[in-house]
């Protein structure tokens, strides 16, 4: 079967700026693809450009086996897209937003009713559907925003930054809907800032910075290559902890508050730091997402 | 190459933009009936009969004239452009711009020019609901002869493009929502004062009479107050054809404005 996106050598040039320089990916069929990166690294220009609302300037780009150069129509009817900005139509209620939605894909008549309603009672907002969108909360916005980009049944899910914002039952209810999607053999392209949400709903993923690749492979192997079995985190530490790091001869990175000890046997590091700064002070845990992404991009602000 | 593709990725879809405008228009419809039905009243109420008292006779065609049957074609003109103005240049950039109704609606199987001409059909048809509703009004008041007078409703169509056209270049082309305040003060207030609609043109020194010209709604007055009459003078097809120019030309500049502004 062919991929979902292929995507060879793509990039977006504004003028002299590169918002993307050179990316390649592949999307499979029935696979949850995440996008990760600092702000500014080009992603959601890299997503843009896969839902043709941006034309790339550099390589080539095929979606669903279609160019996005030349059929965007055909493409963005088997597609469905939830950008970072929720754009539900405030001047028209909830129910509405679906039906009018539904009719730019030509569901119309008895087939939209059903659809709306189904997907409506999924989210637990059919009760609300006579309301208008602006009283509706954050959560409740970006899962309308969810089910509008599912009316069409779409093969390919684009997601920007899908539970930004969010609180902790909105986002698992998002990510559920994610993992059903998935079931029903829908792939996904997903954006994300929270390194939980890649790792528990990315199948493979892509660090990108500086609108290039930086890693790319599934989450437990970039965990495994890029970074230790164990983290130990020393808190409120100054700079004598580095000197007994040192000698000890651990791998560490500091912030401003904050020892991070990579290392294999996490139990023998944790009990020697442990004894020596007091348990309070120190956190053994399972090496993550997040200290990949810190290593591989830095740990500088970005913008 | 990608100049000409205004035609090539135009579409039926357009009309499904139209739809959700005329969705939205039918849930408050009673806001958008009171203004066009009150506008012609208050004019007439203003000019006709307010300074239609100051005024008798106007010269029409050779002929002498009421004012009320003279101003009230021009009335129905004035409303034809505004409201199709209004409804692509403020209308228009509060979805494109701050609703992002736009934006949604690229992300289905509508492409840009769709969506533009789209809206562009929704502003020439609100401006022919408006003239409807005025035409109703000073129908019923006896100052239109009939069934001449009925060919003002397709003309209006057509001059609403016209103007739902001009409106959208300004819109593809202004930052924010306050620099509508040029196109309105420089362009449709002086439109509305010097085409025709108050006073016969002739009455102007001979400059600003060829300056009229520059004007389409001057097209539209001429030629709805020919038929406003039943008397279809030899330059009718000529307005008509101007109207039709301008409509064409505006529309597709403002879709090839619009594709510079939002394509990226």
């Amino acid at each position: 079967m062919q991929n979902v996106i292929e995507a060879q050598g793509i990039g977006k040039s504004y003028g002299a700026v590169k918002a993307v320089r050179k990316l390649d990916f592949q999307v499979k069929p029935g696979e949850c693809f995440g996008l990760l990166g600092p702000n500014g690294a080009g992603k959601t220009t890299a997503v843009r450009m896969t839902h043709c609302f941006i034309r790339p300037t550099r390589g080539s780009l095929y979606v669903l086996g279609c160019d996005v150069l030349s059929e965007p129509r055909k493409i963005k009817a088997g597609i469905g897209v939830c950008p970072q900005e929720n754009n539900l139509d405030p001047d028209l209620n909830v129910w509405d937003n679906l039906r009018v939605f539904a009719r730019y894909f030509d569901i119309t008549g008895r087939e939209v009713e059903k659809r709306c309603e189904d997907l409506l009672h999924f989210i637990g907002l059919f009760p609300k559907r006579k309301a208008s969108v602006e009283e509706l909360s954050g959560g409740m916005k970006r899962r309308l925003m969810m089910i509008r980009s599912l009316l069409n049944k779409p093969k390919l899910l684009i997601l920007d930054e899908p539970t930004t914002g969010l609180d902790p039952q909105a986002r698992h209810q998002i990510w559920e809907t994610i993992t059903q999607v998935k079931t029903q053999g829908t792939s996904v392209l997903l954006t994300t800032h929270y390194m939980e949400e890649a790792q528990h709903l990315c199948d493979r993923l892509l660090i990108m910075d500086q609108g290039r690749v930086i890693k790319e492979g599934r989450p437990k192997d970039l965990i495994a290559q890029n970074t230790a079995r164990h983290v130990v985190e020393i808190s409120g530490a100054d700079s004598s902890v580095a000197d007994l790091l040192r000698e000890l001869r651990l791998s560490f990175e500091k912030s401003a508050t904050h020892y991070y000890v990579f290392t294999e046997s996490g139990m023998d590091t944790y009990q020697a730091l442990a004894s020596r700064f007091g348990e309070e002070k120190c956190l053994l845990r399972m090496a993550n997402l997040e200290d990949v992404f810190l290593k591989v991009t830095g740990r500088n602000l970005r913008e | 190459m990608r100049r000409f593709g205004v035609l090539t990725n135009l579409s039926w879809r357009c009309l499904r933009v139209w739809q959700r405008n005329f969705d939205v228009y039918k849930a408050t419809w009673k806001v958008n009936f009171i203004p066009p039905l009150l506008e012609p009243i208050l004019y007439l109420f203003a000019f006709g009969i307010g300074m239609g008292g100051l005024i008798h006779d106007v010269i029409y065609a050779q002929a002498p004239v009421s004012y009320l049957k003279f101003l009230a074609p021009g009335l129905v003109a004035a409303a034809v452009m505004n409201h199709g103005f209004f409804e692509t240049t403020y209308a228009s950039f509060v979805r494109m711009y701050f609703q992002k109704t736009f934006d949604a609606i690229l992300s289905t199987p509508l492409m840009l020019e769709d969506v533009i001409f789209g809206e562009l059909l929704w502003g020439a048809t609100k401006a022919f609901m408006a003239s409807v509703i005025m035409f109703l009004v000073v129908a019923a008041l006896g100052l239109i002869s009939m069934p001449s007078g009925l060919w003002i409703l397709p003309l209006a169509f057509l001059a609403g493009m016209a103007f739902s056209g001009l409106g959208m270049c300004f819109t593809a082309v202004v930052k924010n929502i306050e620099m509508f305040n040029f196109p309105v003060f420089l362009f449709i207030t002086p439109m509305f004062l010097l085409s025709g609609v108050f006073f016969p043109l002739d009455t102007l020194p001979a400059w600003a009479q060829r300056s009229a010209f520059v004007f389409p709604l001057t097209y539209l007055v001429s030629a709805s107050r020919a038929l406003a009459f039943g008397r279809p003078h030899p330059g009718l097809a000529g307005d008509v054809l101007v109207l039709a120019l301008i409509a064409g030309a505006s529309c597709y500049g403002s879709i090839l404005l619009m594709k510079k502004r939002l394509e990226k």
